[in-house]
């Protein structure tokens, strides 16, 4: 088990890499350092010496990947690359391009709004998920599923900008029961989350339901399920003690795995509620063309993620009792 | 006659599918998940309703230089079909069906006189003389002739059809499968026709902010959510296919290779990833201006290159399947009897393990379509999806979700990217499912 | 004689308004005695038990005048009265104990769950009660097996889970549907011996559900076949076995292969074909951060043997043996780690790439399962002509069609066999495209890995009767793979007995079966069910097999 997770550990190593070097190359390769200053500071009337000092002052003055004029191993570590993605690896994401700000403190502070929006969300969302799910799946072959599905169809081919838009008009326009964006830190943060967190978990209802119902489904065929109505057990003991607990497996595995992105928030709903979180930082960077901040979240997203497939795994052996690692 | 990139990649898809379709009529197991699909309701009614987004989508691809056309300007038969509709421009924002505009100006009277008021519209019920009192029974009496001479149009080719089929033929028209998909012609037809025929009058969907007409603007956008949802797949397709089968037959250091390159992709939140990608092509198009010699042809290269990039980053998921069911396969004792009268490998993998792994992505291909449609949306909204002057959608709903604060509110623009929206993903979804029954065979379609 | 326990009267079932799978049966089973209803696959006999008890899918149609437990007609029973009945009445084993677990419960807490929900005795008592049945069960050291999950017990103390199961709710009537299909012989033994003591411990009645005719004359009282969804005789088990009456009850009878068969057998002497000299397989076993080879799973571990030309060597072993492997090993389709195997002079472990490609005309293999082992997207013409198209890229395809169409005749298909895809075929039909597509390239060997473990009695018959003759005229050899020492009798004219990767016991079939020398071949012949036409307690004879 130890053992394991060391080689999924060391495994992580190459793939972080090879994300640097894709970022890198999406970001360095394509666009000239010069390219990226005269788009910060504006593309007419700029001077040369504005560009160099834009450069300088944010350590884009070295060489991409090769610093012929320095001495031995600088050859190598004064470079734009090796300056850039070292600090990645240790945390130090340094500061943003726009407004040079520290981007590891802006991370710190705005990740716990997107985590307080993301988890009730999630928790909510597969409580709600799981509930109807079984309630078809009891009432399987009849009238009550076969609307269910269908309307499952329905709410899953809207698109989940309707969603929002509908949910922030209907609750908060014309009922009025919470304000429609924004955000405040404490508990008076609780009646900024009900509307994004109602919405996010409205707006995932048809396609997990219908998800949970084919897991449950392929569940109920099994052989075992026949042996415990065999025992005596009733059709909603059978569900409840015997499918939920093996369909259970694939989907808490599912949820493992996203637990930590769940730190990213998401982008389109912090930005349409004004939520000061990671996914709003984002989409504000990338409307802003910060490469800085980008290619740290990048970075950072895909350290969460190489954690999240840990994680899965641990879990596997935690909740299914055949899986052992090795 | 002027071919844009994505044009000819359509054609070419179309071709693709054709030569495809040649080559397995009359396979059992292509023919036996097919007469499911064409015996169940809701998959044909669904097909019918995608088959005319096509057709208008199609339409929409060809391109070419206006006859009288000033300058660069390039339009597509769509656009001709439409020229009125193309044309007809308000001032500003007015609603559906209105003959005032929406907010107030200055207007000179016929007696030389100003006043602060509602001015009429150019041309949405410009032929009404006295709007109080002739408007709505004006708009009732069009929309009922509209409908009529749809209805009528469709009546006209079932009664040939009838009259035409001979008896074995007939059940084409008196199927219950055909009954519903004639059902569903019979509505989509009369009510288009009811439409177009009210938009020479009127602005059925309203304007927009610059007073385009909205009407024009969704069915201008169902060729961008087609483009998305298929080119994609056909950027995606041969990736996942050829990696994913080539990881799950040779293993061993090809497997580690593919499977380090996947999870590497899969690990950077695709977002961000199309967002630095499209960044990347913004600036490479502001560097090269001179190779884009006009507008559409601009927002054409975006949209390619927005399907490139969607392409890249969703293909690891079927090729993930993939991968795992050749393991499968590459285990069958067919396979390992293959090997054992010594057909060679790349005969195994063409004969063996390509027919067997096609439902798979058959099934993805049809279940992709629909989230691709509606990824345009989110992404146009976070600015990082097609070209600002393209039509779409996702464009649509961008642009007016900002006047829901207005008062009163202006809704119509959503309502009109809601409707064409949902019906394309509906009728996808739908298709899909039935799809997806008729090709799996753990749903009993073999057995 | 006593009023049944269960009668059926006049019980059929369809699925989805199709047709009849149970076409208008009644039958009764009597207190304390051993009911055995038997039939092919297909014939009905499984849904017969599932519609007693109502537990088939909601597709199914169930008609019957009655169906009493105890003069209690259960149609009449609503669903939630019928939970009463399911487990503690009537209790059920099915054929599978892995799927028929739960695999994420504890064993202990499977078997707790039947006695809570129909006694619900304290906490203690609970405990107690159900180390009590891992005992009765003869689980050995129950105190740590109770915390078990399946999949950490054998396939023989599973299906003993699954009966402690179908116990503990202590019920009159115990159903066992093919309750040792999926087993080894000699764990079947063992279980067919442990079902017969709980019977005589307890009094329950015995209704069991089998294919093997064998098997039930050695542990029914009263007898009934079921074809096609009717049943077509019913008796007591020895004047059922004696005379028997309807002709496809002596047709099933016939088909039964013969251990004595082979005493009969002509020994003739033909130059070898193949020679296997110390041949291993070994898996290895990777440990650590960097995946160290630490070990090696000896799957086929030092193995010699030869056939000769025109013969057939049976290899027989239980699940797990390693015969499969063997078998695949020979053929290169698994790597073999050591050993020389030389076939008509040529060495194949020294060969490969062209060469072995070339050399692979000689020896064909037929596998078990008639479903997978056929690409569902291909015609037959074109799966029995790949072989030809492959090795002899220069046949011109009218002659390849020609060569397709005389295969399918020997084979014994029909005309247009070749124009048909696989699906269309049954499962014996299927395995005789499989042996045309390995004729196809005139193999010197054929590998044949269980080719009839899939079929039915009657079908099996008629394969080895194919094989043989196919023997007499071609002059090919056989290694047959199997675990039916029944069969081997049939076919071959040498035994090689496999246990855990070696061969223990190797020579001719008649000195293998009739004096055996080693005591694994012994426990093996004793565990087989031999037909009897006299009553014999089950049991004693499932005993001397366990010793």
């Amino acid at each position: 088990m130890i053992q394991y997770i060391i080689r999924r550990v060391l495994y992580a190593f190459p793939l972080l890499m090879g994300v640097n070097i894709l970022t890198f190359v999406l970001f360095f390769i394509v666009n000239s350092p010069d390219d990226m200053a005269r788009m910060q500071l504006g593309q007419k009337h700029v001077t040369e010496q504005a560009v160099e000092n834009w450069k300088q002052q944010r350590g884009y003055d070295l060489p991409l990947l090769w610093n012929s004029k320095a001495e031995g191993k600088e050859k190598l570590t004064q470079t734009i690359f090796y300056q850039k993605s070292a600090g990645l690896f240790l945390f130090r994401f340094g500061i943003s391009d726009s407004d040079r700000r520290n981007i590891a403190a802006d991370i710190q502070q705005r990740m716990w709004p997107s985590l307080a929006v993301a988890l009730p969300t999630l928790i909510v969302g597969l409580l709600v998920n799981i509930t109807f799910a079984l309630i078809m799946v009891l009432f399987r072959n009849s009238y009550l599923e076969h609307a269910g599905v269908v309307l499952c169809v329905i709410l899953m081919s809207v698109s989940s900008l309707f969603y929002i838009i509908g949910g922030q008009f209907l609750i908060g326009k014309l009922l009025r029961l919470v304000p429609i964006s924004g955000y405040e830190g404490g508990f008076s943060a609780l009646k900024f989350l009900i509307l994004p967190v109602l919405i996010g978990v409205f707006s995932a209802i048809g396609a997990n339901v219908r998800w949970y119902r084919t897991l449950f489904l392929e569940e109920v065929e099994k052989d075992y399920v026949r042996t415990a109505r065999a025992k005596g057990l009733s059709e909603t003991r059978t569900l409840f003690r015997h499918v939920l607990k093996n369909a259970m497996l694939p989907i808490l595995t599912g949820v493992v795995v996203v637990l930590p992105t769940l730190f990213m928030g998401s982008l389109i709903m912090e930005s349409f509620f004004s939520i000061p979180g990671l996914g709003s930082y984002t989409i504000d960077a990338i409307n802003s063309q910060d490469f800085a901040i980008v290619r740290a979240m990048v970075f950072l997203g895909s350290v969460l993620y190489v954690i999240g497939l840990l994680l899965t795994d641990i879990s596997y052996t935690l909740v299914d009792p055949r899986v052992r690692l090795s | 006659m002027i071919i844009l990139w994505t044009d000819a990649l359509i054609f070419l898809l179309i071709a693709v599918m054709l030569l495809l379709g040649f080559y397995l009529r009359g396979k059992e197991y292509i023919k036996r998940p097919m007469q499911q699909i064409a015996r169940s309701k809701t998959g044909m009614m669904s097909l019918t309703v995608l088959i005319f987004f096509v057709v208008v989508g199609l339409l929409d691809s060809i391109h070419f230089k206006p006859p009288e056309g000033h300058g660069n300007e390039i339009i597509s038969a769509l656009d001709y079909w439409a020229t009125p509709l193309r044309e007809h421009s308000e001032k500003t924002y007015s609603a559906p069906f209105a003959v005032y505009l929406y907010s107030k100006e200055m207007m000179t009277l016929p007696d030389g006189t100003e006043q602060w008021g509602y001015p009429r519209l150019q041309f949405g019920g410009a032929h009404l003389a006295d709007p109080e009192t002739e408007h709505l029974p004006d708009i009732l009496e069009k929309a009922f002739y509209g409908w009529l001479q749809g209805a009528g149009l469709v009546v006209f080719f079932m009664v040939l059809l009838v009259s035409l089929l001979r008896e074995p033929h007939k059940r084409f028209i008196v199927s219950p499968t055909a009954k519903a998909v004639w059902a569903v012609v019979f509505l989509v037809v009369s009510v288009n026709y009811m439409l177009v025929y009210l938009s020479a009058y009127y602005h059925v969907f309203g304007t927009d902010k610059v007073g385009e007409d909205v009407f024009y603007q969704a069915i201008k956008s169902i060729r961008t959510g087609l483009v998305i949802g298929t080119l994609t797949t056909l950027v995606m397709l041969p990736m996942a296919l050829v990696f994913g089968i080539m990881a799950g037959f040779f293993r061993g250091w090809v497997d580690d290779v593919i499977q380090y390159v996947y999870t590497t992709l899969n690990s950077i939140p695709s977002v961000l990833l199309i967002a630095a990608s499209i960044l990347m092509v913004q600036v490479y198009m502001a560097a090269h201006e001179e190779k884009f010699t006009s507008v559409i042809v601009r927002a054409d290269m975006r949209l390619l290159f927005l399907c490139l990039i969607l392409g890249v980053t969703s293909w690891t998921g079927l090729c993930r399947l993939l991968r795992a069911e050749t393991l499968k396969l590459r285990e069958m004792e067919y396979v390992q009897a293959a090997q054992a009268m010594g057909v060679r490998r790349r005969v195994i993998l063409l004969r063996h393990i390509l027919p067997n792994v096609m439902h798979i992505v058959l099934i993805s291909v049809v279940l992709d379509f629909s989230s691709l449609v509606l990824a345009e949306a989110v992404l146009s909204y976070i600015n990082i999806g097609v070209d600002p002057t393209t039509y779409s959608w996702g464009n649509m709903i961008n642009g007016a979700r900002l006047e829901m604060a207005r008062e009163p509110v202006v809704w119509w623009s959503l309502t009109a990217s809601f409707i064409f929206m949902f019906a394309l993903v509906l009728a996808a979804n739908l298709f899909a499912d039935t799809v997806r029954d008729a090709f799996d065979p753990r749903r009993g379609a073999y057995e | 004689m006593n009023n049944p326990i269960l009668s059926v009267a006049h019980l059929s079932v369809s699925f989805n308004h199709g047709n009849k799978v149970v076409d208008d049966i009644s039958f009764d089973v009597y207190p304390g005695e051993t009911f055995a209803l038997v039939g092919e696959s297909g014939s009905g006999k499984s849904i017969t038990a599932l519609s007693v008890l109502r537990l088939l899918p909601p597709n199914a149609r169930i008609q019957a005048r009655a169906i009493s437990l105890q003069g209690d007609n259960l149609l009449r029973r609503s669903e939630y009265e019928l939970c009463r009945i399911r487990g503690r009445r009537i209790g059920l084993i099915f054929q599978d104990p892995m799927s028929s677990l739960n695999p994420v419960m504890t064993i202990g807490d499977q078997i707790e769950e039947v006695i809570k929900l129909h006694f619900d005795p304290p906490q203690q008592a609970l405990k107690r009660r159900v180390l009590e049945l891992l005992r009765q069960v003869e689980i050995p050291l129950p105190e740590q097996r109770i915390n078990d999950y399946p999949h950490q017990l054998s396939g023989g103390q599973r299906q003993r889970v699954m009966i402690a199961i179908a116990l503990a709710g202590e019920p009159d009537l115990l159903i066992a549907d093919e309750p040792t299909t999926s087993l080894d012989v000699t764990i079947q033994a063992q279980i067919l011996a442990l079902l017969k003591t709980l019977q005589q411990q307890t009094g329950m009645a015995l209704w069991l559900i089998s294919h093997d005719l064998a098997l039930v004359s050695n542990l029914a009282d009263r007898v009934a076949v079921m074809q096609q969804g009717k049943i077509v005789e019913t008796g007591h088990c020895d004047e059922f076995f004696r005379h028997p009456q309807h002709p496809y009850t002596q047709k099933l009878l016939d088909a039964l292969p013969s251990m004595q068969s082979c005493l009969t057998h002509r020994r003739q002497e033909t130059p070898p074909l193949l020679q296997v000299e110390d041949f291993k397989v070994y898996y290895p076993i990777r440990k650590g951060i960097f995946k160290r080879v630490v070990d090696h799973v000896r799957a086929v571990d030092g193995v010699s043997f030869i056939i000769q030309q025109g013969k057939t060597l049976a290899l027989v072993g239980e699940s797990g043996c390693g015969k499969t492997t063997l078998g695949k090993g020979l053929l290169n389709l698994i790597p073999g780690t050591a050993g020389r195997v030389t076939l008509d002079g040529v060495a194949l472990d020294t060969i490969q790439g062209e060469a072995l490609r070339q050399k692979r005309a000689d020896m064909q293999i037929v596998f078990q399962d008639p479903f997978s082992s056929m690409n569902p997207r291909m015609l037959v013409g074109d799966i029995v002509a790949e072989g030809i198209q492959a090795l002899h890229p220069g046949v011109s395809s009218v002659n390849r069609q020609e060569r397709v169409r005389q295969l399918l005749q020997q084979v014994g298909l029909p005309e247009d066999a070749a124009q048909r895809y696989p699906h269309e075929f049954s499962g014996g039909q299927r395995q005789r495209i499989c042996i045309a597509r390995a004729l196809a390239v005139d193999p010197k060997l054929i590998v044949c890995d269980e080719p009839t473990s899939a079929l039915d009695v009657s079908v099996q018959a008629q394969i080895i009767e194919l094989l043989k003759s196919l023997q007499q005229e071609k002059g090919v050899s056989y290694l047959f793979i199997t675990h039916d020492l029944a069969v081997v009798a049939e076919i071959a004219d040498e035994v090689a007995v496999m246990h855990k990767g070696r061969i223990v016991e190797y020579g001719s079939v008649a000195q293998v079966l009739s004096e055996p020398r080693q005591a694994y071949t012994k426990k093996l012949l004793g565990a087989v069910p031999v037909l009897r036409t006299e009553n014999k307690p089950f049991a004693d004879q499932g005993k001397e097999a366990v010793l």
